[in-house]
C-alpha cells in the first residue's frame, strides 16, 4: 500500500474514533450541566456551579470521553497537520447536531441542516489533501514555522 | 441569533481552544510519533508527550476553553453552541500555516471555507 494512502487510512481512523469520543463526551456534558442549571456570572455562582459539576457522574463520565478524545487527538497529530486533522474532525459536527436532535429534542431548522451539509463537503476536500506537510521529530524539524 | 455575552464567551472559547490545541501539536510534532499503534507503544508515547513544555503550556489554554463551554451550553441550546464554535477553523488553519509551517493548498483553504459557510448557516438557523 503506497505511504501516502496509509498515512491518509491511520488518520481518517484517528479522526474517527476522535470524532466518537468528542461527540460522547459532548453529549453527556450538556446533560450533566442541564442537570446543574444555568450558571450565574457571579463568584457565588461560579462557586455553585464548580462545586455542582464536581460531584455530577454524568460530568465525570464526560470527561473520561473527552480525554479520549484528547489522547487521540494528540496521537494524531503526531503524525499528521493539524491543519488536515481539525478540519476532517468537522464531521462530527453533523452527527452531533443529528444527535442533539434525536437525544436531547432540540429543534433543527433546514437552513442549520444545509450548514451541516456544507461543513460535511467542506470536509471531504479537506480530507483529498495531503494529511501531512510538515516533519516529525525522528526526522529534519519543518521550515517555515514561527515556533521554536 | 446570540446573546452578546455568550458572543463575547464564544470569542474567550475559539483563542485559548486554538491556541491550546497549536501549542499541543507543536509538541506531538517534536515529541514523535508512536512507533506501533500498540497498547505498550502507545502508553510510552503518552509518557514522552507528558514530559513535553509544549503540552503544559497548551492544558491551560484548553482548561479556560473548557469551562467557557460548560458556561455556553447552560446559556445555549448545544446544537447552536457546538456548530458555532467551529469558528476554529479558520483561526487553526491560519496558526497552522503561520505558526507551524504547514503547507496548506488551495484545495485545503476551499474545504476550510466551505466549513465555515456551513457555520454560518448554521448559527443563523
Amino acid at each position: 500500500m503506497p505511504h501516502e494512502r496509509k498515512l491518509r487510512i491511520k488518520t481518517l481512523a484517528m479522526v474517527f474514533l476522535l470524532v466518537l469520543c468528542a461527540n460522547a463526551g459532548d453529549l453527556l456534558l450538556k446533560h450533566g450541566m442541564t442537570q446543574v442549571g444555568a450558571v450565574e456570572l457571579s463568584a457565588a455562582g461560579l462557586a455553585h456551579a464548580f462545586v455542582q459539576t464536581v460531584v455530577n457522574p454524568t460530568i465525570w463520565l464526560a470527561i473520561l470521553f473527552l480525554s479520549g478524545f484528547m489522547f487521540s487527538y494528540m496521537t494524531a497529530v503526531s503524525w499528521a497537520d493539524y491543519s488536515y486533522v481539525m478540519p476532517a474532525g468537522a464531521f462530527g459536527y453533523a452527527a452531533f447536531t443529528f444527535f442533539a436532535m434525536i437525544f436531547l429534542g432540540e429543534h433543527v431548522s433546514p437552513r442549520r441542516w444545509a450548514g451541516v451539509a456544507l461543513i460535511c463537503f467542506g470536509v471531504l476536500l479537506v480530507g483529498q489533501t495531503k494529511p501531512r506537510t510538515t516533519e516529525s521529530a525522528a526526522q529534519p524539524q519543518p521550515a517555515g514555522g514561527a515556533l521554536p | 441569533m446570540i446573546h452578546a455575552r455568550s458572543a463575547i464567551l464564544l470569542g474567550v472559547l475559539i483563542f485559548s481552544s486554538t491556541g491550546g490545541e497549536i501549542s499541543i501539536t507543536h509538541g506531538m510534532k517534536k515529541v514523535g510519533e508512536p512507533e506501533r499503534l500498540r497498547p505498550r507503544a502507545l502508553l510510552a508515547f503518552l509518557w514522552r508527550a507528558l514530559q513535553s513544555g509544549w503540552f503544559w503550556a497548551g492544558v491551560p489554554l484548553l482548561a479556560i476553553s473548557f469551562y467557557s463551554l460548560l458556561v455556553l451550553l447552560s446559556w445555549e441550546p448545544a446544537s447552536l453552541v457546538i456548530p458555532a464554535s467551529a469558528f476554529n477553523y479558520v483561526v487553526g488553519t491560519l496558526g497552522a500555516k503561520y505558526l507551524l509551517g504547514e503547507q496548506v493548498s488551495a484545495g485545503r483553504w476551499a474545504g476550510v471555507l466551505l466549513v465555515c459557510a456551513g457555520v454560518l448557516l448554521v448559527t443563523a438557523g
